[in-house]
């Protein structure tokens, strides 16, 4: 085969891959936003800025970490994720509740991970964050810290506790 | 058969860039030969077995273990071996000399930068990993020392311009040569992405550490963090990239397809590598799902290029294994010379970036993030395209590029070649020990084998993947013996080769080159895409950025560890 004729065909299996290449990351695309738009998934989002060195103390937002029925089936929690715990360490809820969570935290940055599910957010001193998720599945979940955070980093796990009623 | 022949002085009368290139890649090698060996004990971790203890009363705990791995294996060893090899590719592509008491000058900032750093890695007092949030606070040396091998980088920035911007004078009207396209190229790239790095330690952690500022704003850190933080994942494979277009093809007997094809994909990094970072901060409150998505839109883009990348190298191989009688479907793949360490490291690298990218794009996708975001899937994704394609494609080009300069043959070639497949083969299992740990829920960076007794036994669950990280922990070790081994004998043997057997620089012609095409010469426009690209990166951040400056939260330092 002459140069000519090689260099042509190579470029029509290169047209066609490169359409492939683009295809398929719109598809992709496509899928992304897709199940942005459902899927029991939440984007964690930003409820305010607060000052983490105040944030646990006395009239703080935090002061009290606590889960509290606030609607039907509905539950707010807030979370503290500090070296090395989560406060409360222990949060219980009926099956099918729907949980806000306010996480953050006064010390350095955490994870604020509930294995199991799509909640996976970046705890950073100064935001609070939040995400909820509806478990429709009784049993224990496991709430781990997957951000590096000190010398405890690994042991520093909650749980979340979904009663069948 | 060796004879001693020229002198070392007399190697380097010719092209004085020869020696510091050299330093500047001994000095990387000998960095990830310290970083490596906490590879085994952070893989054995992850197998569930606590090695750590061993390594008392030298080194404190896992978390000191695995910052000196991940800044010296991922920041200090790619940045060093790309300053030296880069700036020897380009100044022998375009037959350039560079400025070579700025060539020296980047060296001794990046050796004084070094040492800086790793004082106080060394005695524990900065054990805050290779990403260094704040608020973890460690001691300020080692945040000056990161910053002086930022200034090394950008100091090579300059110096590849410089040369560019000198042949251009020189050759009016002409393309630029390929590889001196795709190093400036590169080099104009990381220029940009750099500026985060630069802000962040500059107006932040250097004052912050020094006790001058009483705060920083963790968010605002995170996000300068990540816009160099992606984009440095193109710096250390861009110089691969670099090889496998530009010498490649040759080393394997052929040609390479298409050179404005390379051109292109050159161009899509420069415009699309750096405004992607807030793919890393999916799970980051305080940044709008909008931005979000605008930087996940542009990531999918950057797979592009690469995409483009995978089809040239295949074709460029498979031409070169027919023209040497390489016949069938794949059986030509057979013919490729699979005897050369130096072309079989690129390979094993080009194949393990497959699964690399397309575990990226998993990584990229917005909503599937969440899955994984700080998972032990994440470390299992990027050791395929960091620890895999661009350290065995190092490995490959020091395999030519150390006898060419020094004139000393390579010790002990079969040792390589088996070296290069272990560790292909170690990262293998650790890629899938890891990810499918990942799925698991098993997090990242985390002292799993010493938990506390109130926790055994919650990732039990991962038992089965932990004996693939285990083999991978016994393959890996071998084979990082084998490739040191053969990379110090190399350059501390006496032997040099006589003057017919020295290595030439293997750069490939182009079977379509880039002779009067328009598209070419738009290309060549190198400070007009360098400038668009700044444009897309103003865009894409600017909003959030000037949001979090004008509303800082500053947080006080803290010592956890």
């Amino acid at each position: 085969m002459d140069n000519e004729k090689l260099i042509h065909a190579i470029e029509q299996y290169e047209r066609s891959w490169l359409l492939f290449a683009l295809v398929m990351i719109v598809v992709f695309l496509i899928f992304i936003g897709y199940t942005l738009t459902g899927f029991a998934f939440y984007v964690p989002s930003a409820a305010e800025r607060v000052d983490p060195t105040t944030v646990r103390s006395e009239g703080g937002l935090f002061a009290n970490p606590r889960v509290e029925q606030t609607g039907d089936n509905v539950y707010t929690a807030y979370v503290l994720a500090q070296a090395f715990s989560f406060l409360p360490g222990e949060i219980r809820v009926p099956k099918g509740a729907r949980v806000i969570f306010y996480v953050t935290s006064p010390d350095v940055q955490h994870g604020f991970y509930i294995r199991g599910t799509n909640v996976n957010v970046q705890v950073i001193p100064g935001e609070v964050g939040k995400v909820e998720h509806t478990f429709d599945e009784a049993g224990e979940y496991l709430v781990i810290c997957n951000e590096y955070c000190g010398l405890g980093h690994q042991d520093m796990i909650g749980k979340i506790i979904v009663e069948d009623k | 058969m060796a004879v001693r022949s020229a002198s070392p002085e007399n190697i380097y009368a010719t092209h004085p860039e020869k020696k510091v290139s050299l330093y500047f890649m001994v000095l990387g090698f000998l960095a990830l030969s310290i970083g490596v060996i906490f590879g085994p004990f952070q893989i054995f971790n992850y197998a569930g077995i606590d090695l750590y203890p061993a390594l008392q009363p030298i080194f404190k705990s896992y978390y000191q273990g695995l910052t000196l791995h991940g800044v010296l294996n991922a920041i200090v060893f790619t940045q060093f071996f790309i300053q030296g090899s880069l700036l020897y590719l380009q100044a022998r592509d375009s037959d350039i000399r560079p400025l070579m008491p700025v060539a020296w000058a980047a060296w001794w900032i990046a050796l004084i930068g070094l040492a800086l750093a790793a004082w106080p890695l060394l005695l524990n007092n900065a054990t805050v990993l290779y990403t260094f949030y704040p608020p973890l606070q460690g001691h300020w040396a080692f945040y000056v020392g990161a910053a002086l091998i930022i200034v090394s980088s950008l100091v090579s920035v300059f110096l590849s311009v410089e040369m560019w911007v000198r042949w251009k004078k020189q050759n009016p009207g002409k393309p630029t040569p390929l590889v001196t396209f795709m190093t400036t190229a590169t080099w104009m790239m990381w220029g940009l992405a750099a500026i985060g790095l630069v802000v962040e330690a500059v107006f932040f952690l250097i004052p912050w550490s020094l006790g001058w500022i009483r705060g920083v704003d963790p968010l605002l850190a995170r996000s300068l963090f990540w816009w160099s933080g992606h984009p440095i994942v193109y710096f250390w494979l861009l110089p691969a990239y670099v090889s496998w277009y530009g010498l490649l093809p040759r080393q394997a007997g052929g040609k390479l397809i298409s050179d404005p094809l390379a051109r292109m994909a050159f161009l899509g990094f420069l415009v699309f590598s750096t405004p992607v970072g807030f793919h890393h901060q999916f799970a980051d409150p305080g940044i709008s799902a909008f931005w979000k998505g605008v930087h996940t839109v542009l990531t999918m883009m950057v797979a592009v290029p690469s995409l483009m990348t995978a089809f040239t190298i295949a074709a460029s191989l498979e031409l070169a294994a027919r023209s040497k009688g390489g016949k069938g479907v794949f059986g030509w793949i057979r013919v490729l010379p699979w005897r050369n360490p130096s072309f079989v490291a690129q390979i094993l690298g080009a194949v393990a970036f497959i699964f690399g990218g397309a575990g990226g794009i998993v990584n990229a996708s917005f909503t599937l993030d969440y899955v994984v975001h700080n998972t032990a899937w994440i470390p299992g994704h990027f050791h395929l395209p960091v620890a895999t394609a661009s350290t065995l494609t190092f490995f490959g080009i020091a395999f030519w590029l150390i006898p060419h300069i020094t004139h000393k043959p390579l010790a002990a070639p079969r040792t390589a070649l088996a070296g290069v497949w272990l560790w292909f083969t170690g990262m293998m299992f650790l890629a899938f020990g890891m990810h499918m740990m990942g799925l698991q829920g098993v997090p990242r960076r985390a002292h799993i084998s010493a938990m506390s007794a109130a926790h055994d036994g919650i990732y039990a669950s991962s038992s089965f993947y932990m004996v693939f990280n285990a083999i991978a922990g016994v393959i890996l070790t071998i084979a990082a013996v084998q490739l040191f081994y053969v990379l110090f004998a190399t350059l501390l043997s006496r032997r040099r080769l006589p003057a017919d057997q020295v290595p030439e620089v293997p750069i490939a012609e182009a079977i379509s080159g880039p002779e009067g095409k328009n598209g070419v010469k738009v290309m060549d426009r190198l400070f007009f895409w360098w400038g668009a690209a700044v444009v897309l990166v103003l865009i894409v951040y600017m909003p959030t950025l000037v949001q979090l400056f004008m509303h800082m939260v500053p947080a006080p330092g803290m010592r956890l560890w």
